[in-house]
């Protein structure tokens, strides 16, 4: 780990200007994911910013029946609240397949949709690669790939994003309301927040330097059935070798998001309409170009079979 | 004491206190936290720097520069060794590569440097100040490739063990089978790393350490500095977990002392966790082929095991074929292992090395057999059940009761209700199934030596340099030296890890627990004659119980032998030849039922049963401990555990507890444990054998038998993870 200074901010607004006074400067909420990574100095953060004074930790319902979660509302606080439970099933099933109890106590609903990939190769700082240090190379290509992706991956990179919460905010369609350097603030759809690797797969999200996420919004409920199902080697404490989270309704129709299979949680809107005709005909319209590496092609039929063991306990 | 004819009556046999189910003495300390382990002795030494190692970043080849100047300018550096500072080193005897490599690089994560600091902290952020150009040299780090270079190797070999005509018996065999069976490396994966503070005192070396086998690893260390073995002492009296891989020297202990000679004062180290996959040892990966032939009767006429492991140059093989020559009947027999030299990092023993890979293959093997046969799986291993050496027939087995281990259990698991019909049993979305392995681990006999002190105050102290791995060696010497003293345990003390105390066979094997207690048992008996010599009664007749010493009807306190002082004794069991006559070993059967699920091929166990004959049990209730840890352990093995190869670059990919999966509780559901009544006059005074590892002998295959079992798919090559059974399970809606 390398020496940092260290400030805890008052606003957010300070927060985000305070950022963009040290370049490299970071952020810090749970820090389940940045310390690890700091120790191995796969981060390297010259200055730290300490979020956790900021009073971003409330629930609230929105005017338009939603509801807008702090950034630094906990996994375990956020799986808990009644209303998540009631009306946003899928978010509360996916913060609770993820990580352990004592993780989630700590790890917050900002710090989660930015954790960083688990590829094992990103890990070592003897191996070459280009998320770790732009333009070292990859050593998962051509390696041990059985958890990478299978789909949206790229010559540089074939990672994946290992979130479970932020399947389900991809299914909800969240917005990441965020606050700039300046002051400004904006809301960023999450489809449009994480970005798939092309050739900067160091550049994971849409977001600015020094920007602060102060909340992810949830727009009102959807009803229907509310199921994420995480398949992995050993019962708990895993990442997923495949999620689906799923909200389905009573007359077949619904939405897909998908864990464990690319740079980002995984949602293709137009292969929803496929749903009613079952799993076969949706998952190949949401893995359609898939280009699976051999230890990893598995993927592509797991996601179609617990797809359809979704589809089926929808219905059951 | 010398053991060489069958043990009769002796006092361990009025079972008071072994054989009675008995917490572990050294609970309090565990559960409050005061069990010293070795890197939070900060208490025996002050002024204690920190180590932090770094391994190399190349599989094989050589350093072509390394420069430390930036780390040693850091702030708190103390001292950075390296193979250019560190003097001249010998290699420890059970070493294969260097522990500390340069320039010439034998694997992955071997350690090319130490840097020393006042904080943890300054040690690791000056560690990675540390600038290391390689020279990359070609490696050779594919099992299966070795494989195919060195040619599917004709049947006989001079290391192989032939008997009868196996070729010939095999190819007029009316039933057989030949399939190919792999396990992949595996990794101990044991909770605390290997740690080590050392402290120089003039030219003695004191380690606090965390080691399986005192004697071996004192040796080792001194043999690598180039001093007298008398200078080094090692201290480890709790051991947070081994399984084997904390047996030898390794890197943590070698560098705390050279940094502590290089710093001027105490150093620790514990070996960072993502280096301890490819620094240290691990389980070899396996290649295995197997043949039976049998009679249409399902007797078995002709069986082979070959196995083909890789390591080091200068390693040893995998050895995964020696149970095939001694768990079945069948006179024609084939058995050998072939060694292909591979640049990964050393492999060495892991719990039950050799049977654990070995019956992983062997009993799914058998499985299939007895599919081919149309046979029982239970009758078809008590139909070649064999009750001599099938090498050696005239060498009975001390003890065997294998037949029996696989009725128990196969009754009290409720065998007969298993559907023989693969794939045919469902339970909502989950396909069930049930399977079994037979267990199968040798007795190991090593000398083992004590010492027992009698104090004025009637208390009994043991000391010998036996570990306790988280086994309950404190627990079943106090019961042992209470037992043979007439005290109870509240009146022994036992003290073990260090090697100042009389050297004992140590942790490994499964053989402490047997060969400890018999050597506490033979100085007991010594200490013994000199009470009854010091009370002047005949030490034939004296009777040691509730703290008196009887002899025909004078009754003396026990505490009153020691009123001249105290007596102490020391003595060793040693073992002749019976180890030759007779074979001893454990045995056992493990069954198994598991849920796959039916769309996603996730296999999770339902409840396991191990029923255990391995001789007197001393401690019912931690042997039961060691049992279901073996059990668990084999899930493992069976479902999620394996290092992944970078065969490009020679490594261990998943080197953390992130990516190498060992189960968690949510994994581990009801497990039973039964132990037959049994001793061993054969074995020890003791009666005892070992079961730490026949635990897990067999587990693997019991579960994967499950889920063919469950599913109608046969994995042959481990783990069953999902994906090698996805394909083949049934079509869904
Ligand atoms: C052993 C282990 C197992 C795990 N298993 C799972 C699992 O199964 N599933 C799963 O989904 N996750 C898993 N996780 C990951 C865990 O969910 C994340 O570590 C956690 O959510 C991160 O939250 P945090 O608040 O601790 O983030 P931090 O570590 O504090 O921060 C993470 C990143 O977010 C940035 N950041 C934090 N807050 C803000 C903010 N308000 N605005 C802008 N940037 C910010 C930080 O700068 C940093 O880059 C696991 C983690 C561990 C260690
Ligand atoms: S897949 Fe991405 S994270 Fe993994 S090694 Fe390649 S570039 Fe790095």
């Amino acid at each position: 780990m390398r020496p940092f200074s260290y400030e805890r901010a008052r606003t957010p607004a300070d927060a985000a200007a305070a950022a963009a006074r040290t370049p490299g400067a970071k952020f810090i909420a749970g820090g389940t994911n940045l310390l690890d990574l700091m120790k191995l100095e796969i981060e390297t953060p010259p200055h730290l910013i300490d979020v956790n004074g900021l009073s971003l930790d409330t629930v609230a319902p929105t005017p338009d029946g939603g509801l807008r979660i702090g950034a630094l509302v906990r996994n375990t606080d956020l799986a808990a609240d009644d209303r998540v439970r009631r009306d946003y099933g899928l978010l509360s099933r996916a913060l609770l397949a993820g990580a352990s109890g004592q993780l989630r106590n700590k790890a917050t609903t900002a710090g989660n949709l930015l954790q960083r990939t688990r590829c094992p190769y990103f890990y070592d700082t003897a191996q070459p690669c280009n998320k770790r240090q732009p333009g070292s190379g990859c050593a998962a290509i051509g390696g041990f790939s059985r958890q990478l992706a299978v789909i949206g991956g790229s010559e540089a990179c074939i990672a994946t994003h290992p979130s479970d919460m932020a399947v389900a905010m991809r299914a909800l369609d969240a917005t990441v309301e965020t606050v700039r350097p300046d002051g400004a603030t904006r809301g960023i759809p999450i489809a449009e927040f994480h970005r798939l690797p092309g050739d900067t797969p160091h550049i994971e999200t849409a977001l600015e330097p020094g920007e602060l996420i102060t909340a992810v919004t949830l727009p009102k409920p959807l009803g229907g059935r509310h199921i994420y199902r995480k398949v992995r080697d050993r019962a708990s404490y895993a990442f997923a070798l495949v999620a689906v989270g799923a909200i389905l309704q009573p007359d077949g129709s619904g939405r897909v998001a998908l864990g464990g299979v690319a740079h980002k949680p995984w949602r293709v809107e137009a292969a929803e309409a496929e749903l009613p005709r079952g799993a076969k005909a949706a998952a190949a319209a949401l893995l359609a170009g898939a280009k699976p590496t051999p230890e990893n092609a598995f993927k592509l039929p797991l996601v179609e079979r617990t797809l359809a063991a979704v589809l089926a306990q929808a219905k059951g | 004491m010398k053991f060489d004819t069958p043990a009769t009556t002796n006092p361990i046999d009025q079972l008071k206190v072994v054989g009675v189910s008995t917490s572990r003495i050294d609970g309090p300390l565990k559960t409050t936290g005061t069990a010293p382990y070795a890197y939070e002795r900060h208490d025996v030494v002050p002024n204690q720097a920190y180590g932090y190692v770094v391994g190399a970043g190349i599989g094989k080849g050589r350093i072509a520069s390394l420069s430390v100047a930036a780390a040693k300018a850091a702030p708190g550096v103390l001292a950075v060794v390296t193979a250019d500072n560190a003097g001249k080193l010998g290699k420890g005897r059970l070493n294969i590569a260097k522990l500390l490599g340069g320039p010439e690089i034998d694997h992955y994560h071997q350690a090319v440097a130490l840097v020393v600091a006042e904080s943890f902290e300054q040690a690791r952020a000056a560690a990675q100040l540390i600038r290391v150009e390689y020279e990359r040299g070609e490696g050779r780090f594919d099992l299966a490739q070795a494989k195919a270079a060195m040619g599917d190797a004709a049947d006989a070999k001079k290391e192989d063990s032939n008997v009868g005509d196996f070729a010939a018996a095999f190819a007029a065999a009316p039933v057989k089978l030949d399939e190919t069976y792999r396990t992949p490396d595996q990794s101990h994966a044991m909770m605390e790393p290997h740690a080590t503070v050392a402290a120089w005192e003039g030219d003695r070396l004191t380690v606090w350490t965390s080691n399986q086998m005192v004697d071996w690893t004192t040796g080792d260390l001194a043999r690598t500095l180039g001093m007298p073995k008398e200078k080094v002492r090692l201290i480890s009296p709790f051991v947070g977990g081994g399984f084997g891989g904390k047996l030898f020297l390794r890197a943590d202990t070698l560098l705390a002392a050279l940094g502590a000679r290089a710093a001027g004062r105490p150093v620790k180290v514990a070996l960072q966790r993502p280096l301890m996959m490819n620094n240290t040892t691990h389980r070899p990966a396996t290649i295995q082929r197997i043949r039976i032939g049998a009679t249409a009767d399902g007797r078995i006429t002709a069986i082979a095991h070959e196995s083909w492991s890789g390591n080091l140059p200068d390693g040893k093989p995998e050895n995964a074929v020696d149970q095939t020559r001694l768990l079945y009947a069948g006179a024609n027999r084939l058995t050998g292992n072939r060694l292909a030299v591979l640049d990964l990092p050393e492999g060495n023993a892991m719990r039950a090395p050799g049977e654990a890979p070995g019956l992983m293959a062997l009993e799914i093997a058998m499985d299939e057999m007895a599919e081919r046969l149309g046979l029982d799986p239970v009758e078809f291993r008590i139909r070649n059940d064999t009750q001599v050496d099938p090498e050696k027939p005239e060498r009975p087995f001390s003890k065997r009761q294998l037949v029996e281990c696989l009725r128990v259990g196969a009754e009290r698991f409720g065998w007969d209700k298993r559907n023989p019909r693969p794939g045919a049993t469902r339970d909502g979305d989950w396909l069930v199934g049930i399977g079994m392995a037979a267990a199968f681990r040798n007795n190991l006999l090593t000398k083992s030596a004590a010492r027992v002190r009698l104090d004025t105050r009637g208390v009994v102290t043991v000391e010998t340099d036996m570990t306790d791995i988280g086994t309950g060696s404190y627990t079943i010497i106090a019961q042992t030296a209470a037992e043979m003293m007439g005290v109870g345990l509240d009146r022994v003390v036992v003290r073990l890890g260090d090697s100042s105390f009389p050297v004992s066979a140590g942790s490994g094997g499964q053989w402490g627990a047997n060969n400890a207690t018999a050597g506490v048992y033979a100085a007991c008996v010594k200490l013994r004659e000199a009470v009854a010599q010091r009370l002047g009664v005949n030490s034939a007749d004296a009777q040691f119980a509730d703290g008196q010493v009887r002899s025909g009807n004078r009754s003396v306190p026990l505490a009153q032998a020691a009123g001249g002082g105290e007596l102490s004794a020391e003595d060793a069991i040693e073992y002749g030849d019976l180890g030759k006559r007779y074979q001893q070993s454990t045995f056992g059967g493990h069954f198994v039922e598991v849920a796959v699920d039916a769309a996603t091929g996730e296999t999770r166990v339902r409840r396991m049963l191990a029923v255990c004959a391995a001789g007197r049990i001393l401690n019912p209730l931690s042997a039961r401990s060691q049992v279901i840890g073996a059990m668990t352990m084999g899930v493992g093995a069976a479902l999620m555990e394996e290092l992944a190869v970078d065969t490009r670059s020679g490594f261990f990919v998943n080197h953390d507890l992130a990516g190498y999966e060992v189960p968690v509780h949510a994994d581990i559901p009801h497990q039973e444990v039964i132990f037959l009544d049994e001793t061993d006059p054969i074995s020890s005074p003791m009666k005892a054998k070992g079961v730490g590892e026949l635990g897990l002998c067999g587990v693997g295959a019991a579960v994967a038998n499950a889920v063919y079992n469950a599913t109608g798919v046969r994995v042959r090559d481990y783990p069953v993870t999902l994906d090698k059974l996805l394909d083949r399970l049934p079509p869904l809606a």
